[in-house]
C-alpha cells in the first residue's frame, strides 16, 4: 500500500509566524489571565465562596446579567428594524445613519457615560420630561439599561445587515406567488434565515454588556444592593486592597466570558453552515 | 434574466429595486412605521448622546472650552494617550499579520482554538483586563518584589497603561485579516514562490497589496480603542494627575470634580476622534467596494 504523499509546504515562514503568535499571545494575554485562576485557587474554598456570594456581590450579578439580557433583547428587536430599514428602504441621510451605527464602537465609553448621564439627569434634555412622569433613568438601574443598550446597538445591526443583503429575493417571490401574505412571508421565509444572525448578535451584545464598565458607572449612581454592576465590585475590592476578593469575583466573570465565547463560536459556525447551504 | 437583474443591482441602489417589487415590499403604512421606529431609536440612542457632548462642551462659551484643552494636565493626558496608541497599535499590527499568516497559510492542529484565544480580549471585561496586570506586576504580584528591587514601576505608572492598552487591542488587526486571507486562498503566493520569489518578497508584493484596506481598517479601529480605553487603564493607572492620566481618565476626574464644561470639552476631542474614525472607515469600505467592482 502506498501512502498518499504529504505535500511539501511551499510557503515560507511557518515557524516564525506561528512562534511569534504563540509567544506574544502567551505573554500578553494567556499568562496574565492564568494569574487570575492561580491567585483564586490560593484562596480556601470557604473564603472563595464567601467572596463570590456576598449579598452585595450577588445583587451585582443580578443587575449585570439581568440588565445585559434585557439590553441585548431590546437591541435584537430594534437592531433588526434598523438593519431592515438600511437594506430595504431609501430615505434621506441613509449613508450617514449607516456610518453612525458604529458610533458605540468608536466612541470612548467614558464619553458615552457622561453624555448619557447629561441626557437623562433630572435637568437633562430627556430627563426633564421623564422625571415628571415618575421615570427616573439616571442614577438607578434604568440608567444601567440605557448605557448597555447604547454600547450593544451595533452588534445586532452589523450581524443581521449582511445576511439581509445576501437574501435571495427569489424566496420571497416564490412565497408571494404561492399566495403568502407579506407577514407570512416574513415569519416563515425571512425570519428563519435571519435567526442564526439574530442569535449571534444577541450573544455578542450580551457578552459585551456583562463586562461593560466605562459607560455604566457614570449613569448608574452606584447604590449598594441597587445599582452596582459586577465590574464595579472588582474595582471597589481593589480600592480596599482586597486582592483576593477582587480575584475571586474576576474569576467568576472570566468563566462567564469563556462560556459566552464558546456559545458565540458555536452560533457563528451554525450561521456559516446555514449560509453555505443556502447558496 | 439573471444578467438583467445583476445589471439592475449594479446600476441602482438595491433598496430601490426591493421597494419597486410587489414581492419584496410592504404596505406603505408598515414601511413608514418600521422606518419611523428604527430612526427614532437611532436618534434617541445615538444622535442625542453625540449632540449633547458638543452642546455641554460649549455651554460656557469658547473661552472655557479652549482653556480646558490647553491646560497642562489636559496636554499631558493627550501625550500619554498618544504614547499608548503609538506603542500598542504597531505591536498589534505585527501580531495580527503574523497570526493571520500562520492561521490562513498553513494547516496545523489546534487552529480553531488559536482563533478563539485571539478573540479572548474582546470578551474579557475591561476591569478584569486591568486586574490581571495588577496581579502580575503590583508589589503584591508575581514579579512585583523583583521589580521593586530593581526600582521598576509598572502598575500606577506609564508601562502599566501601555500594557493594558496592548491587551484590549490584541484582536483588531488579526480579526480583519484572517477572513480576508482565508477567502483569497494560497494560490497566488504559492505561484510567486514557485517562480522564485523569497519570503518577504511574496509578502510585500503579493499579499500586502491584496489586504491593505483590511489592514488599514484594523489599524484605525484598534487606534480608536487604544485612545478611548477606560476600564482597563483605570485599574492600572492610579489616577496621578499630569502623570498617569489618559484623556478618558482626565474626563472622569474633571466630571467627578463637577467641572462639567471642561469634562465635556475634553470629551468632545474624543468624540471628534470617533467621528474621524467612522469617516475613515466609511471611506475604506467605499474604496474596497470600488476595487471589488
Amino acid at each position: 500500500m502506498t501512502k498518499a504523499p504529504t505535500l511539501p509546504r511551499v510557503l515560507p515562514g511557518f515557524g516564525l509566524s506561528l512562534g511569534f503568535t504563540l509567544t506574544y499571545l502567551s505573554l500578553v494575554v494567556l499568562i496574565p489571565l492564568a494569574a487570575v485562576f492561580i491567585r483564586a485557587s490560593s484562596l480556601s474554598l470557604e473564603a472563595f465562596w464567601d467572596a463570590v456570594t456576598a449579598p452585595r456581590v450577588l445583587a451585582s450579578y443580578r443587575l449585570s446579567f439581568g440588565m445585559a439580557l434585557l439590553a441585548a433583547a431590546i437591541n435584537t428587536v430594534f437592531g433588526l428594524l434598523l438593519a431592515w430599514s438600511l437594506v430595504r428602504y431609501r430615505f434621506p441621510g441613509k449613508k450617514l445613519v449607516d456610518a453612525l451605527v458604529d458610533l458605540p464602537f468608536a466612541l470612548p465609553t467614558a464619553v458615552a457615560g457622561i453624555a448619557l448621564t447629561a441626557l437623562y439627569a433630572g435637568n437633562g434634555w430627556l430627563g426633564q420630561y421623564l422625571e415628571p412622569l415618575g421615570i427616573k433613568v439616571a442614577f438607578g438601574p434604568l440608567g444601567v439599561l440605557v448605557a448597555l443598550v447604547f454600547i450593544g446597538l451595533p452588534f445586532v445591526v452589523r450581524t443581521v445587515q449582511p445576511v439581509l443583503e445576501d437574501l435571495e429575493t427569489e424566496l420571497e417571490e416564490a412565497a408571494t406567488s404561492l399566495g403568502a401574505h407579506r407577514w407570512q412571508t416574513f415569519r416563515h421565509v425571512i425570519l428563519p434565515v435571519l435567526q442564526p444572525a439574530l442569535m449571534t448578535g444577541f450573544a455578542l451584545a450580551f457578552a459585551r454588556a456583562v463586562g461593560e464598565y466605562g459607560s455604566v458607572i457614570f449613569i448608574a449612581g452606584n447604590i449598594p444592593m441597587v445599582s452596582e454592576i459586577t465590574p464595579l465590585m472588582i474595582i471597589s475590592k481593589l480600592e480596599q486592597y482586597d486582592y483576593a476578593g477582587a480575584t475571586a469575583i474576576a474569576s467568576v466573570m472570566l468563566v462567564a466570558s469563556f462560556l459566552l465565547l464558546l456559545a458565540i463560536n458555536g452560533l457563528q459556525a451554525w450561521q456559516a453552515r446555514r449560509n453555505g447551504r443556502s447558496e | 434574466m439573471a444578467a438583467i437583474t445583476a445589471n439592475l443591482y449594479a446600476q441602482h441602489d438595491r433598496a430601490a429595486l426591493l421597494e419597486s417589487r410587489q414581492a419584496t415590499r410592504e404596505a406603505p403604512w408598515v414601511k413608514y412605521t418600521i422606518l419611523g421606529v428604527a430612526l427614532t431609536f437611532f436618534a434617541v440612542f445615538l444622535l442625542l448622546p453625540l449632540a449633547v457632548v458638543f452642546a455641554e462642551a460649549l455651554a460656557k462659551g469658547w473661552e472655557t472650552y479652549l482653556d480646558a484643552l490647553v491646560e497642562p494636565d489636559a496636554l499631558s493626558a493627550v501625550k500619554l494617550t498618544l504614547l499608548a496608541a503609538v506603542i500598542s497599535v504597531p505591536l498589534n499590527l505585527v501580531f495580527g499579520v503574523a497570526a493571520a499568516w500562520a492561521i490562513t497559510r498553513f494547516d496545523f492542529r489546534g487552529k480553531q482554538l488559536l482563533i478563539t484565544l485571539i478573540d479572548l480580549p474582546f470578551s474579557v471585561s475591561p476591569v478584569v483586563a486591568g486586574l490581571i496586570y495588577v496581579l502580575v506586576f503590583s508589589s503584591h504580584g508575581w514579579i512585583g518584589p523583583w521589580l521593586l528591587e530593581h526600582d521598576i514601576k509598572v502598575i500606577f505608572a506609564v508601562p502599566g497603561i501601555v500594557l493594558a492598552t496592548v491587551f484590549v487591542t490584541v484582536p483588531f488587526v488579526a480579526r480583519e485579516l484572517i477572513p480576508l486571507l482565508q477567502a483569497q486562498g494560497r494560490e497566488e503566493e504559492e505561484a510567486a514562490v514557485v517562480l522564485g520569489a523569497r519570503g518577504w518578497q511574496v509578502f510585500w508584493h503579493v499579499t500586502l497589496p491584496n489586504v491593505r484596506w483590511a489592514l488599514l481598517y484594523g489599524v484605525i479601529l484598534s487606534n480608536a480603542r487604544a485612545m478611548g480605553e477606560f476600564g482597563a487603564v483605570s485599574v492600572v493607572s492610579g489616577h496621578i494627575r499630569g502623570e498617569t492620566n489618559t484623556l478618558p481618565l482626565h474626563v472622569e476626574i474633571l466630571y467627578n470634580e463637577y467641572q462639567f464644561a471642561a469634562a465635556f470639552a475634553v470629551a468632545s476631542l474624543l468624540a471628534l476622534l470617533a467621528l474621524v474614525t467612522l469617516a475613515v472607515k466609511s471611506w475604506i469600505e467605499w474604496r474596497a467596494a470600488q476595487a471589488h467592482d
